[in-house]
């Protein structure tokens, strides 16, 4: 990167140390980091999305979309993690391209399942081969953020499921009583109360997304802990900078990102707690009350 | 029944057909000095300049790829890539799925590394990359193995006292004993394993194939190919190269 790291064997010392992790790679290790925060601000609020949608279908009067929500919550949950992100982002790559196949392919009478093979005609890979590295890596990252949202909207939809069944019946009933609607009902008291009962679970969840991160490389996209581990190993003389095993020093670095991030992650959730507590007739609730009285 | 006949027939022929502008290659990323990632981030090694000059000769616009070894053949044949170029050794069970090039290294020994040279093989589990001619190997041999997903892994079980050797390429393994300052020595023991080492493409893909074919084999032909094998930063001098039996038939 510096002109001064242009014979990396020559230099020792601190200015070795300097341009080794300034080398692109390490500028591609730090870039990660990114990634994984990236993909975090963009899954959180996903999956609560459907996590929400989710719980509401299951609660649902008309019982098609009950079931629906349900199969969805029991299915999802019911499969392990590494297994959905192995079979299901394969799947759903194949079925994009399948749908391009139909718009784009000019023959479309054979069909692209040819025993272990999937064959499309080369207009219809997503993205084209002629896509840069970069927006194969989008892609990647794009099935990714789907993949996270679905699984963990999946368990987001049973804590809030959870979470409106925790809201007290005689708060619905009151509102009933003064004439307001279903949806109404829905939008003004369960809502705004039930959020407080989610929050533990929901604060779990992502904690364990935090954590989750390094099954992105499952998917093409390398991540933190892929770059710990290719960084770390020994490096013999065919590499610019040869050095022993020094994993152990990368993922030391890894564990006080994750530990620090959790770490602020818990002082975030305790004030959100707080906040949604003011005014609820919980426990807490209470306890704000009589502090402020 | 006819018309289904009639479409497996045609998938057969149709993709002969189809024109591919750019080609993508697959590799591993983590073997060095087969292929490896350069510091610089970017895939590097005997197989990145192999590749680039066989696409010139081919005149075929390629990009490389890189991609876990255990899934390397599944996602050739899901399309996400046309070509591994990873070091590969050809064998009767990869062939039953994919197709290989005629080979660009000749059959080279596998070598074990160990922390002494008078191990015992069969005191101890002996480590291996999952999904290799050498896992196989040992497995077969009997000796109990222990696999690991990636190279460095293999090497760090040895170290860790994990298991008593490892069985891989001795390309790979000479530079890391020789750069172990004598912690880690090559027995004395090879074993030669494979049919050399191909470039793998889908079975459909015939045409792509004999292009590489192709190419590869006017590599042989010149001598070019023997030149960058021998070349220090891959394989050294006294590694096995292709000479006049690579030049029959040009």
């Amino acid at each position: 990167m510096f002109e001064a790291c242009a014979d990396p064997k020559a230099i020792e010392g601190l200015q070795w140390a300097l341009c080794y992790l300034t080398s692109g790679k390490h500028l591609d290790f730090y870039w990660s980091f990114m990634t994984v925060l990236g993909l975090l601000a963009i899954t959180a609020p996903s999956a609560l999305a459907m996590g929400f949608l989710g719980a509401t279908a299951a609660r649902s009067q008309i019982a098609p979309v009950s079931w629906a929500g349900k199969a969805y919550i029991w299915m999802v949950r019911g499969v392990p993690d590494i297994i959905f992100f192995l079979f299901f982002v394969i799947a759903l790559d194949q079925l994009i391209e399948y749908l391009k196949f139909l718009a784009v392919c000019p023959a479309t009478d054979v069909s692209p399942w040819q025993g272990l093979e999937f064959r499309v005609c080369p207009e219809a890979k997503v993205p084209s081969a002629r896509a840069s590295g970069f927006v194969h890596q989008l892609y990647g990252f794009g099935l990714a953020v789907v993949t996270f949202a679905i699984v963990f909207g999946a368990f987001t939809a049973n804590v809030i499921y959870g979470a409106m069944q925790a809201v007290p019946r005689a708060q619905l009933e009151t509102a009933e009583a003064y004439g307001m609607s279903r949806g109404q009902v829905f939008r003004r008291v369960l809502i705004p109360q039930m959020w407080v009962y989610a929050l533990p679970g929901l604060g779990n969840l992502w904690m364990i997304l935090i954590k989750a991160t390094p099954l992105l490389f499952l998917l093409g996209v390398k991540d933190i802990v892929y770059y710990a581990r290719e960084l770390g190993g020994s490096k013999t003389q065919a590499y610019e900078y040869p050095h022993g095993d020094w994993r152990l020093y990368y993922f030391l670095v890894l564990l006080v990102f994750y530990l620090a991030f959790t770490r602020v992650s818990e002082l975030g959730l305790a004030r959100l707690t707080r906040r949604l507590s003011h005014g609820q007739a919980t426990a807490a609730g209470e306890a704000l009350r009589k502090a402020a009285a | 029944m006819k018309k289904l006949l009639l479409a497996t027939a045609l998938g057969l022929i149709a993709p002969a057909a189809f024109a591919q502008d750019v080609v993508r290659l697959g590799t591993e990323g983590a073997y060095p000095p087969y292929n490896f990632i350069n510091d610089a981030g970017e895939v590097s090694g005997f197989e990145r300049e192999l590749g680039d000059k066989l696409c010139e000769i081919a005149q075929l616009n390629c990009t490389w790829t890189t991609n876990d070894w255990d899934s390397i053949i599944p996602n050739l044949q899901s399309g996400n890539y046309d070509a591994i170029i990873a070091g590969m050794s050809i064998t009767p069970e990869r062939e039953a799925v994919i197709a290989f090039s005629q080979g660009y290294l000749p059959p080279s020994a596998s070598a074990y590394l160990a922390l002494s040279k008078d191990v015992d093989l069969k005191s101890g589990p002996v480590a291996a990359q999952t999904a290799t001619i050498q896992a196989g190997f040992v497995a077969e041999n009997g000796m109990t193995l222990v696999e690991y997903a990636t190279p460095e892994e293999t090497v760090a079980a040895v170290k860790n006292g994990e298991a008593v050797a490892v069985l891989a390429d001795k390309d790979y393994l000479a530079p890391v004993a020789a750069e172990s300052g004598g912690a880690l020595v090559l027995l004395d023991k090879e074993e030669t394993i494979g049919g050399g080492i191909g470039m793998g493409f889908r079975k459909s893909d015939d045409a792509l194939r004999a292009k590489f074919d192709a190419a590869i084999k006017s590599m042989k032909c010149d001598g070019s190919l023997d030149a960058m094998i021998v070349k220090p930063e891959y394989f050294g001098p006294d590694s096995l190269v292709w000479g006049d039996a690579g030049k029959e038939g040009c």
